[in-house]
C-alpha cells in the first residue's frame, strides 16, 4: 500500500511542528517527505516477524547518577545567550494557555 | 429526573523528594531565585546529555511496590513533543510505552466499607518550568528552576464514584508516599497535583459516558467542589439532550465554575518516541527485594498496632499517625518513659497545641523525645506539678532545653518541706474566712478553691494531692 503525502497530511505536520511554509517550500517538503515514506515502505518489505523492536542502538543499561547536588548557581551564564531577559528570567512573547 | 452515576479516574502528579533533578545535578530546593538552579541539561540546551538520577527509580519502585503494582523489568523513557516555553527542549521526557509500574491497587474506606481503587500505571517524568505573565511589558517570563524536577504520575482506573471516594483515595496515596519518604505531597505548594477525569452515565448503564478532564485543582476542597460542579454541568447537558464534549477544562475555585481549555478536535498529537539519550533501565529481582525490605511500617499497619499494643482508641491512633515524623517521636517518647498512654496524651494535647500555635509543619517539630520522657517521669514521681510540667515542656518544645536541669535551676521542683506547705495553707485559710467557714461546715466543693489558693502561694511548686491532704488535716484540727 502506497502512502501519499497530500496537502491534508502536510497541513497537520505543519500545525504540529508549528511551521509556516510558503507555497514553494510546501512543494519541496512534500517531495522530501514522500521520499522518506517511500524508503520506510521499502523497509517494510522485510520480514520482521518475531524481531524485538529496537529503541536503542548501544547495548547500554542502567546509566545512573547519584542524587548529589553538583551544580551551583550559573544563572548569568545560562542567561547569556537569551535574546531577551528580565529579572533573571528568560523573556518570551506572551504565552497563555 | 433520571438517576445518574458519576465515574471518576485520577491522574496524580507527585514531586519526588530527591535532592537533585531527574537528569542533572541541579538542586530541587524550593524557592530559589529564578534560574539559579539551572544548567544546560534542564534548560534544554542543544548537545547536553541527561543522566538518570538513581534515587528517582528507587522512589518510583517504592511507591509502586507499596501500591501493589507489577514492575516492568525493562523500562524506558520516551519523548513527548509539544511547544510551550515552560518546556525548553520542546519535548518532555516521560514514559509512555513501558512505564516502570503498572496494574496495582490501593484500598480506601468508604461509607459502604472497604473498596479497592485500581492503579493503571505509574511512570517517571520531568516537571516543566514556571511561566509568569508580565502585565507591564505584555510578555511572559520563564524560570527553569522547576524544569527537570522528578515527578511520578500515578494513573488510576475509573473506579471512583463520588468526591468522598476521590478524597479518600488521595489521602491514602498521600499517607503512603509521605510514609515512604517519596514525596511531601503538599497540594498547596504543588508537590501533589490531581487532574480529575469525570463522566456521568445513567445508573445501571455499563457503558462509560464521554469524559472531561479538569486541571488546576490545588486543595481537597477545590477537588470536591470541582467534582460536584462538573457532575452537575454534565447532567444538565444530558437532561437537555446535548452531548458532553470530550475536552480539558480548567477549574476556577473562586467562581466555582470550570471552563473549556481545549477540545478533542485540537487535542494534541504528542508524537511520542523512545528517547535515544537515555539507555533503558533494567530492574533486577535483587533490587526489588532490597527496596521492599526497606519499606517502613506504613500508616495502615501502624494505626492498628497502636490500638493493640498501646491500648489507644482508633481516633487517638489516627491523630498520632497523621505524620510519620511525629509518630516516630511519639514512639521514642513512649519507649523512653515506658508509658505509651501518658506519652500519647502529651502528644495529643501539648505537642499538637504548640505545633499549631507556632505554625509548624509536623516535620519541623524537633524536640528530643527523651526530654519529654524525663518530664513525664518527673510528673509521675510527684516532683513537679502538672501546670509547671506544661511550662517546662514549652521550653523543651521550642528550645530543646534539658528539663531536669531547668526544673532545678528555676526552682520549679515541688517543695517537700511540709512546714512551708502548712504555712501556705494556714495563710490561705486566714485570708478567706468566708470560704473557710463553709469548708468547716462540710462543703466539699470549696476544697478546690483552696487548693488553687495554696498552689498560687506556693508558685505551683506543690503537689495538689499533698495540698488537699494538708488542708483536710488543718480543717479537721480547727
Amino acid at each position: 500500500m502506497t502512502h501519499i503525502i497530500d496537502d491534508e497530511i502536510l497541513d497537520n505536520v505543519c500545525t504540529l511542528a508549528q511551521l509556516n511554509l510558503s507555497p514553494k517550500e510546501r512543494e519541496g517538503a512534500k517531495a522530501e517527505m514522500q521520499k522518506m515514506l517511500d524508503f520506510v515502505e521499502k523497509l517494510e518489505e522485510l520480514d520482521t516477524e518475531g524481531v524485538e523492536p529496537m529503541s536503542h542502538v548501544f547495548p547500554l543499561r542502567n546509566v545512573f547518577r547519584e542524587d548529589e547536588v553538583r551544580n551551583g548557581d550559573r544563572r548569568e551564564e545560562m542567561l547569556a545567550n537569551a535574546p531577551k531577559k528580565k529579572d533573571g528570567q528568560f523573556q518570551v512573547p506572551k504565552t497563555v494557555e | 429526573m433520571k438517576q445518574y452515576e458519576t465515574v471518576i479516574g485520577l491522574e496524580v502528579h507527585v514531586e519526588l523528594a530527591t535532592r537533585t533533578k531527574i537528569f542533572c545535578g541541579c538542586s530541587t530546593a524550593f524557592g530559589g531565585e529564578p534560574n539559579t538552579h539551572t544548567c544546560p541539561v534542564c534548560a534544554g540546551l542543544p548537545g547536553s546529555l541527561p543522566v538518570l538520577n538513581k534515587k528517582v527509580v528507587e522512589f518510583a519502585l517504592a511507591a509502586g511496590l507499596a501500591a501493589h503494582c507489577e514492575i516492568h523489568r525493562l523500562t524506558k523513557f520516551d519523548r513527548k513533543n509539544y511547544f510551550y516555553p515552560d518546556n525548553p527542549q520542546n519535548y518532555q521526557i516521560s514514559q509512555l510505552y513501558v512505564p516502570i509500574c503498572h496494574d496495582g491497587w490501593l484500598e480506601i474506606e468508604t461509607g459502604a466499607g472497604k473498596k479497592k481503587i485500581r492503579i493503571h500505571e505509574m511512570h517517571m517524568e520531568e516537571d516543566a518550568g514556571k511561566l509568569i505573565h508580565d502585565e507591564w511589558e505584555d510578555c511572559s517570563l520563564v524560570d527553569y528552576n522547576r524544569s527537570g524536577v522528578p515527578l511520578i504520575e500515578i494513573v488510576s482506573e475509573p473506579d471512583m464514584r463520588s468526591a468522598e471516594e476521590v478524597i479518600a483515595y488521595l489521602e491514602k496515596l498521600r499517607y503512603t508516599l509521605q510514609y515512604l519518604g517519596v514525596s511531601d505531597c503538599k497540594l498547596q505548594e504543588g508537590s501533589m497535583r490531581a487532574d480529575v477525569n469525570l463522566s456521568v452515565r445513567e445508573a445501571g448503564s455499563r457503558e462509560l459516558g464521554t469524559r472531561t478532564e479538569m486541571k488546576n485543582l490545588n486543595s481537597f476542597k477545590a477537588i470536591s467542589r470541582a467534582i460536584e460542579g462538573e457532575r452537575r454541568r454534565q447532567i444538565e447537558l444530558l437532561e437537555a439532550e446535548k452531548p458532553v464534549q470530550q475536552e480539558t477544562r480548567r477549574w476556577d475555585d473562586n467562581k466555582e465554575y470550570s471552563y473549556a481549555m481545549r477540545s478533542k478536535e485540537d487535542a494534541k498529537d504528542y508524537r511520542y518516541f523512545p528517547d535515544p539519550d537515555l539507555p533503558p533501565v533494567e530492574i533486577s529481582e535483587d533490587w526489588i527485594r532490597d527496596i521492599r525490605s526497606r519499606q517502613p511500617e506504613l500508616r495502615d499497619e501502624k494505626m492498628p498496632r497502636y490500638q493493640a499494643e498501646y491500648r489507644l482508641s482508633a481516633y487517638e491512633a489516627g491523630i498520632l499517625t497523621d505524620s510519620r515524623h511525629l509518630a516516630g517521636l511519639f514512639e521514642e517518647t513512649a519507649k523512653a518513659c515506658k508509658s505509651p498512654k501518658k506519652a500519647a496524651n502529651w502528644f495529643l494535647g501539648e505537642v499538637l497545641r504548640l505545633q499549631k500555635e507556632d505554625g509548624l509543619d509536623p516535620e519541623q517539630v524537633c524536640f528530643l523525645p527523651e526530654y519529654l520522657a524525663a518530664l513525664i517521669q518527673s510528673l509521675d514521681d510527684g516532683k513537679i506539678s502538672a501546670q509547671n510540667a506544661k511550662l517546662v515542656f514549652e521550653k523543651v518544645f521550642r528550645e530543646n532545653i534539658e528539663p531536669l536541669a531547668y526544673i532545678e535551676e528555676h526552682g520549679l521542683k515541688i517543695v517537700e518541706d511540709s512546714g512551708a506547705l502548712e504555712a501556705a495553707v494556714r495563710e490561705a485559710l486566714a485570708a478567706n474566712p468566708g470560704p473557710f467557714s463553709e469548708l468547716k461546715g462540710g462543703k466539699e466543693k470549696v476544697y478546690g478553691f483552696f487548693v488553687g489558693q495554696v498552689m498560687q502561694r506556693m508558685k505551683g511548686k506543690a503537689n495538689p494531692a499533698g495540698v488537699r491532704q494538708m488542708l483536710e488535716k488543718i480543717v479537721k484540727e480547727s
